[in-house]
């Protein structure tokens, strides 16, 4: 048994020892969120999620892409859980190029449940172009690409200051205290009531960078709530089982004088 | 060994076996006689194996959903997350394995350091194990350019330009290696080819590597040669079996923790960026596993020496066995060697903080002492020490409380601080 604490210590040092890194390097705290999603239980808040893809829809949306979203999973389990009728009037606000039709041509219509999120620009040239020469990243992992991810994403929406004296900003790049290197190219996207929220909730700064981040957190880790479900259950199983294989071992190990 | 003279019970086994005598291996792995006071340092053996079996598992049906090429890989590993049945799961004990199996193999090198397991006559045991890592450092290097993210593209990058670094003839090796004049979609459906292609050769060294074990079977806390079969051993199933299921079982808990509960924590956020030649991300760090020799890489102020101490880092290990003059394997019974293990230990775990570390400064600095002090260990200190190193009277077995020949009160006292340490 003195083995298997000396083991769990050395493993707990190595896992210590790994996030420290992850954490070590690093400019000013962020700010700390209590997501609902962190935890061993952690799910998401469902009107959250919504308020979020709201937010996102309306705000972001015009000019960052979630490529690797589609509308079906709006209304999957574990999601914003939108209603199918919902999600298809979703949908049905995009227009996706589709063809060739039976006579060669190429044809707009409006988008189904199955298309992917219709992206703001045609190409990568499009959105630097329109954009200063900044390419507004794609969202679909944008939470996991960031080191400090959720938390880094929220502190950089309200990150936005005058710049300290002496930082001289060129015009079309912003001051912002948790970006890498301080200068952004996007102006500070959120304001207070830029949205008007269906279900009655203030539509604050902080308020909306929450739903905002929590919405890319499930763009990026569409499966989360199932994992944890998932994983809880496989940690109880496998601590049940090792108590099983623990006894039976020594029993095993009864028969001889060794101990184990 | 005793399983020589198996016979098969019944008529058909017979028949067969006399033709392919794969029953006399089986009751062979059955009663394979094991040392008794084996400790659980020593389960990582059936811990690695389970490891490769699931890589190679995970990776199989990986392979079936992944496209390699330049333009779709990032996505494939995307559609792997959401659409496919189970995916995110897949791949997330996939990576995460890749490190569980990297963590398992350096406590079985430690464990195998500590106890003198690479002592004759276990050398060729040891150079086979070596070899597995040299190849299972490959094929992670190779996994992790797979998903086509920063990390993975400027990784590649960065390590196939160390070839460079070979006078005359380097920039050719490296544009064979890319085939190309820089890392794009050749390299990377290579990529692909080799990772899937070297598991199996892994795969086959492991068998070698347990055949070589079971000639002169395991070593033992105690590092004395025993008996087979005596009161000293005990037949591999089902005590051995037992205990490497428990250990197993609790190593599976850890594995499970990092695929549910923070399966990036061990992987770089970049690599959630997709390739991009243009822009180099602020640093280029390799997965935690290889940071060691990354320090030892950069410590070195010119580039091909950097690359020969990375590639000597390795090859010391492999010629330990005749740098180790001491006649005694197990540390228990050398004092010295004890500590200086230890200090083996946190100097490599000071390399490893230095690799994830910029190049700079005091970090630099202090990278290079650690690399020095890992060399003076190997090649200065443990020649050295064999000869002069004091060691503790060794027991004759390990049921029998007889040491060193002869009854002696202080060796009754060894003992049981022997047990202690077990």
């Amino acid at each position: 048994m003195r083995i298997i604490l000396k083991l769990l210590f050395f493993l707990t040092l190595l896992i210590n020892f790994s996030t420290l890194k992850v954490f070590a390097a690093g400019s000013p705290e962020l700010l700390k969120v209590d997501w609902t999603f962190k935890s061993f239980f952690g799910k998401f808040d469902r009107a959250s999620l919504q308020r979020g893809y709201q937010v996102y829809n309306e705000v972001c949306a015009s000019c960052h892409s979630i490529k690797y979203l589609s509308y079906r999973n709006l209304m999957e389990k574990g999601g914003p859980e939108f209603t199918e009728e919902e999600t298809k009037a979703i949908a049905s606000n995009f227009e996706v190029i589709d063809g060739p039709n039976s006579t060669g041509e190429m044809f707009t219509r409006s988008a189904r449940l199955s298309d992917k999120f219709v992206s703001p620009y045609a190409n990568d040239e499009e959105a630097k172009s329109a954009n200063g020469g900044a390419y507004p990243p794609d969202m679909s992992v944008l939470v996991k690409a960031r080191k400090g991810g959720a938390d880094y994403i929220y502190s950089l929406l309200l990150g936005y200051e005058d710049p300290p004296a002496g930082i001289e900003l060129d015009d079309g790049v912003y001051y912002n205290k948790f970006m890498y290197g301080n200068k952004i190219k996007m102006s500070a996207p959120l304001s207070d009531d830029i949205v008007e929220y269906s279900d009655g909730t203030k539509a604050t700064t902080e308020q909306m960078s929450k739903d905002v981040v929590t919405f890319l957190m499930w763009a990026a880790e569409p499966h989360l709530e199932q994992r944890h479900k998932f994983g809880f259950r496989v940690i109880i199983y496998l601590l049940i089982i090792s108590i099983l294989v623990y006894f039976s071992m020594k029993k095993i190990w009864s028969r001889i004088e060794s101990k184990v | 060994m005793s399983d020589h003279d198996y016979q098969p019970s019944s008529r058909l086994g017979k028949w067969f076996n006399d033709r392919l005598p794969l029953l006399t291996l089986s009751n062979h792995l059955q009663e394979y006689p094991t040392p008794k006071n084996l400790n659980y340092w020593w389960t990582f053996g059936g811990i690695l194996t389970f490891c490769l079996i699931t890589q190679i598992v995970t990776g199989i049906i990986l392979g079936m959903h992944y496209i390699a090429h330049a333009d779709l890989a990032f996505e494939s590993v995307e559609h792997i997350m959401r659409d496919v049945n189970y995916g995110w799961l897949i791949r997330y004990v996939h990576a995460n394995g890749a490190s569980m199996f990297f963590l398992a193999v350096y406590i079985h090198i430690f464990r195998a350091l500590y106890y003198g397991s690479y002592k004759s006559p276990r050398e060729v045991i040891w150079i086979i194990g070596m070899i597995i890592y040299f190849l299972m450092m490959a094929t992670a290097f190779m996994g992790y350019v797979l998903p086509w993210g920063q990390m993975s593209f400027w990784g590649a990058t960065v390590i196939t330009n160390l070839f460079s670094a070979v006078p005359f003839i380097g920039e050719s090796i490296t544009n064979w290696l890319w085939g190309g004049y820089a890392v794009d979609n050749p390299t990377l459906t290579r990529f692909f080819s080799l990772h899937y292609l070297l598991p199996f050769l892994i795969l086959g060294l492991v068998i070698l590597h347990i055949w070589a074990l079971h000639v002169p079977g395991n070593n033992n806390p105690i590092g004395i040669d025993i008996k087979k079969p005596s009161n000293d051993t005990v037949p591999f199933h089902p005590y051995i079996v037992i205990k490497d299921l428990f250990a197993l079982l609790l190593f599976l808990i850890v594995f499970a923790f990092f695929v549910f509960y923070s399966p990036n924590i061990l992987g770089h956020a970049d690599n959630y960026i997709e390739a991009d030649p243009l822009v180099t991300p602020a640093h280029i760090v390799p997965e935690w596993y290889l940071l060691p020799f990354y320090a030892i890489l950069r410590s070195v102020p010119d580039k091909l020496l950097g690359v020969i101490a990375m590639f000597a880092s390795i090859f010391v290990l492999v010629i330990l066995p005749w740098l180790d003059t001491s006649k005694v394997r197990s540390a228990i019974f050398r004092p010295i060697y004890k500590q200086l293990y230890w200090f083996l230990v946190a100097d490599v775990i000071i390399l490893g903080y230095m690799g994830a570390m910029p190049a700079e400064g005091t970090y630099l600095i202090i990278a290079r002492v650690a690399t020095i002090y890992y060399f003076l260990h190997f090649l200065v200190i443990l020649p050295f020490l064999g000869n002069k190193e004091k060691t503790l009277d060794v027991p004759l077995s390990i049921t029998e409380p007889v040491l060193g020949g002869y009854p002696n009160h202080a060796k009754t006292k060894d003992k049981t601080t022997i047990k202690e340490n077990l």
